[in-house]
């Protein structure tokens, strides 16, 4: 039996209808509160390089970064960090933390298809397009600012 | 020296920018591969307007976690090494500041497909 494009449509609507706006509003809130708390996390982190580590308020982003990113690649290991994004969603991705998530979790699923072809060859399959687009699109607005400040 | 107003604008900032990527990923029904992409290209042009470093300056982690501090941080290293060496510093330094965050991730992930198997 074959299905109208009005059954189809129908559907459709009903669907619409019965899927919860209230997601969104709980997907943001939740996105924000995690959000927020990973990047307080850093905040701390940071301070305690500023005010034990000796290193420039301006310097000391560097390594909070690469803190944040070896706990994330622990909890990735652990297998904890890929169930907690699901329910984070944004909260987790969008913090540094969520990028070496990607590259750890890439490295590790495709580490039965060998060290080069699998490791190094996926490791950057979804981290990608971040640094692509972040190293293109960085060129052009250092050379527009470059431009603008030496004319 | 961050002070307890810079715990505050961290949380509130960090959290606002995750919250931001949210709607994009509720909204647009894009993909989170789409999404960070436009995250880290507005990092670096908000940089490139001179937004960011202020934003850095109040919010402290609160803007510098947040994937947006990649595309300000790539901005950083080419203007800093262009100031230096000229227009060919732009290529030379795109990747000076961002150093820590991309050889931490390599390495560590690296290390984790060492030693971890993945679950389920």
């Amino acid at each position: 039996m074959s299905v109208t494009k009005a059954q189809r449509d129908n559907y459709q609507q009903l669907v619409k209808k019965h899927r919860p706006a209230r997601t969104i509003v709980k997907n943001t809130i939740r996105a924000f509160i995690v959000g927020g708390l990973i990047c307080e996390i850093g905040q701390v982190i940071q301070t305690l390089f500023i005010r034990y580590g000796h290193f420039k308020p301006t310097e000391a982003g560097n390594p909070t970064v690469a803190v944040l990113i070896f706990l994330s690649a622990v909890l990735t290991a652990c297998g904890v960090y890929d169930r907690f994004a699901q329910w984070a969603g944004a909260g987790s991705a969008v913090p540094v933390t969520g990028f070496a998530n990607t590259i750890t979790s890439a490295a590790m699923e495709h580490r039965s298809e060998g060290w080069i072809a699998g490791v190094g060859g996926n490791m950057f399959k979804i981290a990608g397009p971040v640094i692509v687009f972040g190293v293109v699109s960085a060129f052009f607005v250092a050379l527009i600012r470059y431009i603008v400040t030496h004319l | 020296m961050p002070t307890w107003s810079t715990f505050v604008w961290a949380f509130l900032v960090g959290g606002g920018i995750c919250a931001i990527g949210q709607l994009l990923l509720d909204f647009s029904k894009l993909t989170p591969g789409h999404v960070m992409a436009m995250l880290v290209v507005a990092g670096a042009i908000l940089d490139g307007i001179g937004v960011y470093d202020p934003l850095v300056k109040l919010a402290g982690a609160g803007a510098s976690v947040p994937i947006t501090s990649f595309g300000n941080a790539l901005v950083h290293g080419a203007l800093q090494e262009a100031h230096l060496h000229g227009l060919v510093g732009i290529i030379t330094g795109i990747f000076e500041v961002t150093s820590a965050g991309i050889s931490a991730a390599i390495v560590f992930g690296f290390l984790a497909a060492a030693v971890a198997k993945p679950k389920g």
